[in-house]
């Protein structure tokens, strides 16, 4: 296959673009239910309606919905190595930029200066991966809802947690109860059981890919079950949308999990904000 | 939805109750990090906040055909201003802070002695409180400060938030985090 062409360029802008201004169908369907969920007037409610009405419009206008824009996390498939190769993902990020679907945010780490195209050695992410299809996907992620990520390490006597499901439980909770609101809740919990502490990042954020309604790999009986139960369970912390209070304080919960040495047993969560921008191109 | 005009009187900022979903209209200022930092140094600050609003908040401004657009406006989270926001009020007689996940007891203390209330703006939320600003009214220390941080002076209309912290002493915060706890407690004991 030929390395990228103007033309994939263009896609993968057009790709940034919708990122940016449009959530997936299933978050925004999410938001919606659980604005029904809320009792009209209450703090949660306006917040809920506030996001919605806020979406629509970014929507209409194609303008990023949030003003960080976020770290960019390119999943493409390994079929595609050779025709959307990272030099090609930069063209886009830095033409995205060009035209305002993204802020300038990307800093350099030892002098602070800004990268204005937003493309430097590691940005945007790029991971190339098997996924069975000629796809791209795009995960954009804000600074606020990254901060608010942890890893555990098992057994941990402050919280009573185990190294179990029961204590896997236990950290998954105690990480939404600190969470708060700060990182721009509703949010979305990606989680990995066991894993050494990068691949445990890796893997948490791979599960922020998967749509809400989707089942756990393999269809694991034991983490289906550990997502609902968190789900349900988190949501009666009463956090609500923006830490004002409310029943909808997580959107979903995806985990997975990887294995682990006799030593290590970590639960690394990865908080993503209800502005969940996550999008998918094909490649013929 | 209660309906706030500049000037924000006083007695009605003290009416409000934490959780009123407010609607505000008229100028707000925005002022973030090096603007409380300019004030914590003894600086005098040219802008007249008595009765007015404060936004924590670093906008996305370009200047486009001679006229200040505003592309971004969402909050800041203003935790960061704590050590500087009790002297502040005091000191400049705002009555709205405008902001995201809220500040600490002293600042609480503050808006109770002097009038003043919390107002949470939804984070993330860009493209709608954009929308909201009808017009950049000017800028004050923009060479100094820098547009992120400048403070800028936006005739908003409709500018949406929810009551976070009142005058009465009470933080939607501070409650949240403590029955949230509470709550943490019941599910692990289960």
């Amino acid at each position: 296959m030929q390395s990228g062409t103007d033309n994939d360029v263009e896609r993968l802008t057009e790709l940034i673009r919708d990122a940016s201004s449009s959530l997936p169908d299933d978050v925004e369907r999410a938001l919606n239910e659980a604005l029904l969920r809320e009792e009209d007037g209450s703090s949660a409610a306006v917040v809920l309606r506030t996001i919605l009405d806020n979406c629509a419009l970014a929507r209409r206008q194609g303008t990023p919905l949030c003003q960080d824009t976020g770290t960019l996390t390119f999943f493409v498939d390994t079929d595609l190595r050779r025709r959307i190769t990272p030099e090609v993902l930069k063209s886009a990020v830095a033409r995205a930029t060009e035209r305002g679907c993204l802020r300038k945010n990307c800093i350099d780490s030892v002098d602070g200066r800004s990268y204005d195209d937003n493309c430097a050695e590691g940005a945007p992410v790029v991971h190339y991966v098997e996924r069975g299809e000629p796809t791209v996907t795009l995960v954009m992620k804000g600074g606020g809802s990254e901060n608010m990520s942890r890893q555990y390490s098992l057994p941990d006597a402050s919280l009573g947690a185990g190294r179990d499901l029961k204590g896997v439980r236990r950290c998954i909770l105690d990480a939404v109860q600190k969470t708060q609101g700060y990182g721009c809740a509703p949010g979305i919990l990606g989680v990995c059981i066991g894993g050494d502490r990068a691949t445990g990042f890796e893997v948490a954020k791979e599960q922020l890919l998967r749509p809400l309604d989707e089942q756990p790999a393999d269809g694991d009986a034991a983490l289906a079950k550990l997502e609902r139960t968190i789900l349900e369970e988190a949501n009666t912390l009463g956090i609500g949308p923006m830490g004002l209070g409310g029943r909808t304080t997580l959107l979903g919960v995806k985990i997975a999990s990887r294995p682990r040495v006799p030593a290590s047993f970590f639960v690394t969560v990865a908080y993503m904000c209800w502005a969940c921008r996550r999008r998918e191109c094909r490649f013929q | 939805m209660v309906e706030l005009r500049y000037p924000f009187d006083e007695g009605q900022v003290r009416a409000l109750k934490a959780g009123d979903a407010v609607s505000i209209t008229g100028v707000i200022h925005t002022g973030r990090d090096k603007f409380h930092k300019f004030f914590a140094d003894g600086n005098r600050i040219d802008v007249d906040f008595r009765d007015g609003a404060l936004y924590h908040c670093g906008p996305v401004v370009v200047k486009e055909g001679g006229e200040w657009r505003v592309k971004a406006a969402g909050p800041t989270t203003s935790v960061r201003e704590n050590p500087y926001e009790p002297a502040f009020i005091a000191a400049s007689g705002v009555r709205l802070v405008i902001g995201k996940g809220g500040m600490d007891s002293a600042t609480l203390a503050a808006m109770e002695r002097h009038g003043a209330v919390y107002i949470q703006a939804v984070g993330g939320a860009a493209a709608l409180s954009a929308a909201s600003v009808k017009r950049v009214a000017g800028v004050d220390y923009l060479e100094e400060f820098g547009a992120a941080e400048a403070c800028w002076h936006f005739e908003v209309e409709g500018f949406r938030g929810v009551v976070a912290m009142d005058s009465h002493g009470r933080s939607l915060f501070a409650e949240v985090a403590s029955s949230s706890a509470a709550r943490l407690g019941e599910l692990f004991g289960a």
